[in-house]
């Protein structure tokens, strides 16, 4: 006993202090890729290249559409290799959650020429910011003082990946206990489902089930590229792909799997969406 | 080898069609017939060979049969013997293992839900992969598209074996559980406290895995290897890319081999340093699961500098690694591992020095040697009773031979030593590490990239964390796979974990599950 008190004085407190300070990422961390869509002359190698078609490349009537879907990107960095123009960059922004599916899909339109290149810019969508850490989630944490929100964790299908980080974000390192957050055994006990994917055909019904017993409001967080949109797996005879497909969802983390800070700011985003209901929707 | 192959010619001329030496390291034996019992009899009996998994392929298109695949290998032999036998389509059964080996039970009743092939003589055919109220569907043959829309189930669901009795009762658990864990059931048959019997149903997370690796071209793939389990990424990464490799001759420079090594072993260690705060943590010593956490982070934040990710994604790569290493990251493996030595000792010393604790995990979950065998039990779980098998010792791959480590093999097989088994291998993997990373030469850290030749077959195997990871491919046209046949260690060890339950009260499972901490999604990919 005396060991075990002597060791823990010892290393003293080791929780970080995200989102007010920016987390530690090394160098070679892999956040999101950035496009500049005007410079990039050629998508379709990064299309080919990636391995869940978070990029997609559809042309017709002499115009090409481009999309970019970062609730599929795996941020593997494919694309930027495969990008010889330097247009695509692979950055260290993880802060990508989103409360409208569409945020997360970017568009460019260009002009097609007959050879299969494409040039003239016609319009595209601006790439996600990277805000100062934390910043747009300042306010809820503020706001949260003083309540304590219960998540319950359903795996619909994942990988085991997802879970790996949301059991991280117990460790004292993340300890998301600080903001009166914490994981609860029964979703009659949950104010937020926290929904790891892609949703297979086997979880169907076991996660409807979930989502029915867990009492309004309920606020439902759908966490990594196959949560959101099947990723990897997409839709097949054995997976429905997003959560969304099943249930509604009200916040979107992507990542493969999202470091617990990606995590943390997505569930704390989703906390403004529980005082929202609230307020309209008061608990008896 | 040359040896084994002339005593099988000898016993058996009639039933050998034809021997296939062309991958290194393997050699596939093409039968007559559907019927491999006598040869994988005499294999077993006569050359101690083990059976390391059976599995099915639809050739029907193009040769007019299904095959079935039988693994083998043996001690002191690092060369792989596949037998593979022609299922007329026409018949499509084939006679079943399973009462005498039990090993197989699952595999082969998945290749019935999965293939349409009758298992004759299995004892207990009912559906495994397929639940109860699928329709009568299989989707890896090749006729079935990848893309179906099943209609909605509607089915039996599974009937699960009655329980009679005054004070016995069932008690289903799950697929959504308690924890932050990934979904399966457990229909548990208890008298009073004690269990009487356990019965599962996995496959909840099945998610057409091996039929989609026929659907993507296989540089994208590797990523969906990564996606079959995400705590063995790695892993099951690297145990692909060594299958195509093999296939298509491709040389892994000798840097790229060890660096695979250097992170095989940082999974490793990850996840043996969680699972140990884990089982703490299910008898209630959350101090000890705290300071895992804690020194796991440390450990994650040197991955995330190695590889750009916590969790090893996007690392693996056919030919090498995807990313290579500057001098710093090379430095920053040593001092990182030095905290986490230190770190781990401590921890390693508080876990052992409770009491209490100690009582929770002795004599906890005992699955006995001969069970372990008689199941095929791989890995962690099969080392703490009496299994020694590790493929890094005994079919060396990437940087593997030359470096010294141990293999710590118990016969208890209870918690206590598979939470030893854990520990030992801990500091085993930290010296061969370093060892990896003193010889660490020069070089490039990939193959360049080549086409991959079609219609070559070859295994790829890693020793886990885990266990056992054993990948098998069929290469086609364009860049594609025709097949991708994958064997995850949980599948041995789930029927394991029914044996080793029995007879203990209800409130050990949770620590029992977690001793053995199998992966739902590798089971049922």
């Amino acid at each position: 006993m005396f060991k075990i008190l002597q060791k823990s004085l010892s290393v003293g407190s080791a929780t970080v202090d995200y989102p007010r300070i920016a987390p530690r990422l090394a160098e070679q961390f892999r956040g999101c890729p950035q496009f500049d869509f005007a410079a990039w002359s050629d998508a379709r190698s990064a299309a080919d290249a990636c391995p869940t078609g978070a990029i997609a490349v559809s042309d017709s009537d002499g115009l090409r559409q481009v999309t970019v879907d970062y609730g599929r990107c795996i941020f593997c960095g494919e694309c930027e290799r495969a990008s010889a123009d330097g247009a695509v960059r692979m950055t260290r922004h993880f802060e990508l959650a989103a409360t409208d599916r569409r945020d997360l899909i970017l568009t460019a339109e260009y002009e097609l020429h007959p050879d299969g290149s494409h040039a003239g810019l016609r319009s595209a969508s601006s790439c996600p910011s990277a805000d100062e850490p934390g910043k747009r989630i300042e306010a809820a944490i503020h706001n949260l003082l003083g309540r304590s929100l219960a998540i319950r964790q359903v795996d619909a299908g994942s990988c085991n990946g997802c879970e790996q980080e949301i059991v991280a974000l117990n460790n004292p390192v993340h300890d998301i206990e600080r903001f009166g957050i914490h994981f609860v055994a029964s979703p009659r006990h949950a104010d937020m489902l926290l929904v790891t994917g892609p949703v297979t055909r086997n979880m169907e019904l076991a996660l409807r089930k979930t989502w029915a017993a867990t009492p309004g409001p309920k606020v439902v967080v759908a966490v990594g590229a196959c949560g959101i949109s099947g990723g990897i797996f997409g839709t097949n005879y054995a997976s429905l792909g997003g959560v969304d497909a099943v249930i509604p969802v009200d916040v979107y983390i992507p990542g493969c799997p999202p470091r617990p800070e990606a995590l943390l700011h997505g569930i704390l985003l989703a906390l403004s969406q529980v005082r929202q209901r609230i307020s309209v929707h008061p608990r008896g | 080898m040359t040896t084994l192959l002339n005593n099988l010619r000898e016993c058996f001329p009639a039933q050998i069609r034809a021997v296939d030496e062309t991958a290194r390291g393997q050699f596939t034996v093409l039968l007559h017939g559907p019927d491999a019992t006598a040869i994988a009899r005499h294999l077993m009996s006569g050359h101690q060979a083990r059976l390391v998994t059976v599995f099915a392929e639809d050739r029907v298109h193009e040769e007019g049969v299904f095959y079935i695949y039988y693994v083998f290998d043996r001690p002191g032999d690092p060369t792989w013997v596949i037998l593979k036998a022609p299922i007329p389509a026409e018949h499509p059964s084939f006679p079943s293992l399973a009462a005498e080996f039990p090993a197989v039970n699952w595999q082969e009743r998945e290749i019935q839900d999965w293939f349409g092939l009758e298992a004759t003589g299995h004892p207990n055919p009912r559906r495994v992969a397929l639940h109860d109220n699928w329709p009568d569907v299989h989707p890896l043959r090749k006729d079935f598209s990848l893309d179906t829309v099943l209609p909605p189930f509607e089915g039996e669901r599974h009937v699960y074996r009655p329980a009679h009795g005054e004070g016995v009762f069932h008690i289903p658990v799950g697929p959504v559980h308690a924890g932050i864990i990934e979904p399966g059931h457990f229909n548990f048959t208890v008298a009073g406290e004690p269990i009487l019997y356990l019965q599962l149903r996995m496959f909840y997370t099945h998610k057409a895995t091996e039929k989609l690796f026929e659907n993507l071209p296989i540089h994208r793939a590797v990523f969906l290897a990564e996606s079959i389990s995400g705590d063995s990424a790695f892993s099951h990464g690297t145990a692909f890319c060594q299958a195509i490799e093999r296939a298509a001759g491709i040389e892994v420079p000798v840097r790229a081999q060890f660096q695979r090594t250097i992170l095989l072993e940082l999974e490793r260690i990850a996840n043996h340093i969680s699972d140990a705060g884990a089982i703490a943590n299910d008898v209630g010593f959350v101090i000890a699961n705290s300071h895992a956490g804690r020194v796991r982070e440390i450990l994650l934040g040197l991955c995330e500098c190695l590889t750009g990710s916590r969790v090893l994604r996007g690392m693996a790569a056919i030919g090498g690694v995807r990313r290579d290493w500057q001098r710093g990251q090379v430095e920053a493996i040593l001092s990182t591992l030095e905290v986490v030595e230190r770190e781990f000792r401590d921890l390693a010393a508080i876990l052992q020095s409770s009491n209490s604790t100690r009582e929770r995990l002795e004599h906890t979950g005992i699955l006995r040697a001969e069970k372990a065998s008689m199941l095929g039990v791989v890995g962690v779980a099969g080392r703490a009773s009496g299994v020694d098998l590790d493929l890094r010792r005994d079919h060396p791959y990437e940087a593997y031979r030359h470096l010294p480590f141990r293999v710590p093999v118990y016969r208890e097989g209870d918690v206590r030593h598979r939470l030893l088994v854990r520990i030992e291998e801990v500091g085993e993997s930290i010296q061969l590490i370093r060892a990896a990373v003193a010889q660490l030469p020069d070089g490039a850290h990939r193959a360049p990239a080549q086409p991959i030749p079609p219609g070559r077959c070859a295994i790829g195997a890693v020793e886990g964390w885990r266990g056992e990871i054993v990948h098998w491919v069929r290469t086609g046209e364009g860049n594609r796979l025709e097949r991708c046949k994958v064997k995850d260690p949980s599948l041995n060890n789930w029927p394991a974990i029914v044996e080793a339950v029995e007879g203990n009260i209800i409130a050990d499972f949770p620590v029992i599950n977690k001793s053995f901490n199998l992966s739902y999604s590798g089971t049922d990919r």
